[in-house]
């Protein structure tokens, strides 16, 4: 009865189904559903799962309204497939969001379809029927039926149009906690994940890359490589042809790698310490971009020392204006007092505990690839036009992901594992060393932002200025909270361009904005005698009733409750707490509302985090449980990123290559409490992978304020412990 | 160099021909094809690879086999036959993982923990589990897990 594709029992040979009994019939009913007669039911989830825990949240959805025991359905990773799914993407926090109506129709249709296939078969009106956990029921005859007893009829059934849907207070399974359905396999080590998987005659390779951000490959001898053990061959490739016009996601900042090929991985690591490469400087390049705006790299070996003091030249230039409300030159020229602060943050590396990978298997024009992937679908756009071959041409098997945080929406290292296949004519696992993850990455950006605030005599705020930039992008959302909360408000905007390659991570400038914001916020608001808690409500109350302006895109009333429930969970005010050194932080981001106070201390140095209580509203929570890890670990995150992380560079080179110089958190610095609370509503549900962790880093700034008296701007928070 | 050697892995004995160098996480990974030891940095960093040798935790990215000679090494696999050990479980009634590919490496550890130290303080599972990185941020739910499979020893 057991079906399943098992890498590991298959040992050494070919991938293989390994059937423990007899195969079932599997009856087809929507691109999700597959059910056998003996009512054994499994479930497709579409969308790559990197530890957000989609595959149990998103087939909870189809549960639901299947109307049948979650605790016995198989749940199973579908393959990319344009046919049968709609968008197969991981990111941005919108699986649940995109999937809350549409899976629950499927799911719908599918039991619309079984009940359809009851009544013809028994005779009845198909109203007169009831389900419940995978049953047929009709109570005036007292007959019931397992689904799997009609999911035959019921699969030659058209799928129906317009479903309806349970409405919210009928949910059974929407809203208990459930655990990762993949749990058991994770706990023993299966075989999972991209860098696990092998099949007979497979090849390993690894590929050579520029030691700087700004060389290219000049010349390279693999003679005595090509004479180590185990090697098979050393070729160089060429990612995106000069020509080829990239699409979202592809990068070409080192578009020519050599590849080493060999038996084993140690084999291949051996080799490349032999193989001598001559690198060169890197001309500029210059292409289309999007919006009709060129996209230039610069030339040259840049260095984090050099973009710190660049962007605090861009900080004196005029900025390109992004929002302007009311006379905030008038009201800075008339001000009693202006407050101004520079806040910065590093490049990032994502750090994925499990490194870059991808097997590839090219045969003639068609392709199978097997690994961790956020978007399949922009790298299989990028794999056919590079090839010449039709999309429909290439296989991929989405692989549970050893981490993502935006890192695997950019699909590059897919492209070079096809392309080594190709050449090498064989199946062949890619993978990076750590160090090659950590040195070639895809970073979050670098980013400065300066707010200013003018003040009238009486101490009260009339005008914000905010003026943000980054290597290479800007992190400002100018029509984002404080925008509509003031009569008078200028945001402004520059870039300097960098041929550092960077990218998403966890929540995308949110992640920056949040740290200078609820910082600042909380700088000027005890200038101005106020708790910080009541000031953000009582500008939050403004927006909701006369906000400034009409383009501000978040919900006042959503955003004030979330800093009313982390206000009351965390006690703020309280006399009991008043000795704590606390600090308070919330954003909007994702469609996500987002609030934290987190309480600490410093002991000689070191900070020790006693308690964080989280506040969110993602509008309806499906699985509690996985929401409410998700939260934790997004709070252990942004704690580790604000305290330690930084990615630094010089002459090209980046100074942290492994996690012997990269400081990441660890077990002994995790917080000692963390409450999680959800708004509780019926809003269909937002995102929740990345709201969560953008705040953190403005409460932590604040509360090793309340610990030290002194303000925190630029991150790692730590290196200004000492 | 390439030479024979005989290991003891999960109570088996495998002889393989090998470069005397190779790390033991690739002769697992690559050669023996058990592949819940994990690669995370191949310097000692992270624990993902981490694995028992005769019964205490070790980094296998860090020794060569040419080192092992015939003492026992344990990997998840060998952990207990059905995956059901009591630290596996208390990790599952905690609902540990986000991405799980760290997992194995901790489990490891925290059994070693558990077999010198039952009943082990919030301190002491802190000082020996801060070798192991979890980037998804699962600690005080490892951290809980540990203390369920103290309690249930």
């Amino acid at each position: 009865m057991m079906l399943g594709i098992s890498w590991f029992a298959s040992a050494k040979s070919e991938a293989i189904l390994v059937s423990l009994d007899a195969e079932p019939t599997w009856e087809q009913l929507t691109s999700y559903i597959k059910i056998t007669p003996d009512n054994v039911v499994k479930i497709f989830s579409p969308n790559p799962e990197f530890g957000q825990n989609v595959m149990t949240s998103l087939p909870m959805l189809i549960a639901e309204e299947l109307d049948i025991d979650f605790n016995a359905v198989q749940v199973e990773q579908a393959n990319y497939s344009l046919a049968l799914y709609n968008r197969q993407f991981t990111g941005g926090s919108q699986s649940i969001r995109q999937a809350w109506k549409l899976l629950r129709t499927a799911g719908a249709s599918a039991r619309q379809m079984i009940l359809t296939a009851a009544s013809q078969e028994w005779n009845v009106p198909i109203t007169e029927l009831t389900t419940a956990n995978g049953m047929v029921m009709h109570s005036f005859s007292g007959k019931s039926a397992t689904y799997g007893s009609f999911a035959s009829a019921a699969s030659k059934i058209q799928v129906p149009k317009d479903i309806v849907l349970k409405e919210n207070k009928n949910f059974r399974l929407l809203g208990t906690p459930q655990k990762n359905v993949e749990g058991p396999k994770i706990v023993k080590g299966e075989p999972l994940f991209g860098m696990d998987y092998q099949v007979n005659g497979m090849l390993i390779a690894m590929t050579e890359r520029p030691q700087a951000f700004g060389m290219r490959l000049k010349s390279f001898d693999p003679t005595a490589a090509k004479k180590m053990p185990g090697i098979v061959d050393i070729f160089p490739i060429q990612l995106y042809e000069p020509t080829q016009k990239l699409a979202m996601f592809d990068t070409r900042t080192f578009n020519e790698v050599i590849a080493v090929v060999g038996k084993t991985t140690w084999d291949v690591m051996n080799a490349r310490k032999a193989l001598k490469v001559v690198w060169e400087n890197a001309p500029e390049i210059k292409e289309p971009g999007m919006g009709g705006r060129d996209n230039v790299v610069p030339a040259g070996l840049e260095s984090t020392k050099k973009h710190y003091e660049q962007m605090l030249e861009m900080d004196k230039k005029p900025g390109r204006v992004e929002r302007k409300d009311g006379d905030p030159e008038k009201a800075f020229a008339e001000a009693k007092h202006v407050i101004e602060r520079t806040y910065t943050a590093p490049f990032l590396a994502h750090n994925i505990m499990e490194p870059t990978n991808t097997f590839a298997h090219v045969q003639g024009d068609k392709v199978k690839i097997v690994g961790p992937i956020q978007g399949p679908d922009m790298v299989a756009t990028t794999i056919a036009t590079r090839l010449g071959i039709p999309k429909e041409n290439i296989e991929i098997q989405l692989a549970r992901m050893g981490g993502g945080f935006g890192r695997r929406a950019y699909g590059h290292y897919m492209l070079e594992a096809v392309l080594i296949s190709k050449q090498i004519n064989a199946p062949v696992k890619l993978i990076y060393k750590r160090e090659d993850d950590m040195t070639a990455g895809i970073y979050r950006p670098m980013y400065q932002m300066t707010y200013r605030a003018a003040f009238d005599d009486k101490k009260s705020l009339t005008a914000l200025h905010i003026k943000g930039g980054g290597v290479p992008e800007s992190p400002l959302h100018a029509n984002r909270f404080p925008a509509g909360t003031l009569d008078n408000y200028l945001a402004e905007s520059w870039t300097i361009p960098s041929n550092v390659t960077i990218g998403a991570f966890r929540a995308p400038r949110s992640n920056f904005n949040a740290a200078a914001e609820q910082s600042f916020l909380d700088e000027i608001s005890e200038y101005m005698g106020k708790d910080p808690i009541a000031f953000r409500l009582e500008l939050l109350q403004r927006a909701k009733d006369n906000p400034v302006g009409k383009n501000n895109d978040y919900d006042p009333a959503r955003y004030m409750g979330v800093l009313e429930l982390v206000r009351d969970k965390s006690g703020w005010g309280k006399p009991e707490n008043t000795d704590k050194k606390r600090g308070v932080s919330a954003y909007f981001c994702h469609n996500s509302y987002a609030a934290q106070v987190i309480d600490l201390q410093v002991k000689e140095g070191q900070v020790i985090v006693d308690q964080v209580t989280s506040a969110l509203d993602c509008g309806v929570v499906v699985n509690p449980e996985g929401a409410k890890n998700m939260a934790e670990g997004a709070a252990i995150d942004g704690i580790g990123n604000a305290l330690f992380g930084q990615l630094t560079l010089k002459d090209g080179r980046t100074d942290q290559k492994n996690f012997d110089t990269y400081r990441m958190i660890r077990h002994n610095e995790a917080p000692r409490k963390i409450d999680v609370h959800f708004v509780q509503n019926e809003v269909d549900p937002t995102g929740l992978g990345e709201p969560p962790f953008p705040p953190i880093f403005g409460a932590m700034a604040n509360a090793l304020y309340k610990a030290t008296g002194k303000r925190f701007y630029h991150q790692p928070f730590a290196a200004q412990l000492t | 160099m390439i030479k024979k050697f005989t290991v003891r892995i999960n109570k088996k004995s495998h002889t393989v021909m090998v470069d005397e160098n190779m790390p033991l996480l690739w002769l697992l990974r690559d050669i023996l094809d058990l592949k819940g030891t994990k690669y995370g940095c191949g310097v000692g960093s992270c624990g993902a690879c981490t694995v028992h040798l005769n019964g205490s935790a070790v980094r296998s990215c860090q020794l060569p086999i040419s080192v092992l000679g015939r003492q026992e090494i344990t990997t998840i696999e060998g952990l207990a036959e059905k995956g059901d050990h009591p630290v596996q479980k208390a990790w599952l009634d905690e609902d540990v993982a986000q991405c799980g590919y760290c997992q194995p490496g901790q489990i490891m550890s925290a059994v070693a923990l558990l077999n010198n130290t039952p009943k082990p303080t919030e301190e002491d599972i802190d000082n020996f589990m801060t070798g192991n990185i979890c980037r998804c941020g699962t600690y005080m739910r490892i951290k809980k897990a540990i203390l369920k499979a103290a309690t249930s020893n």
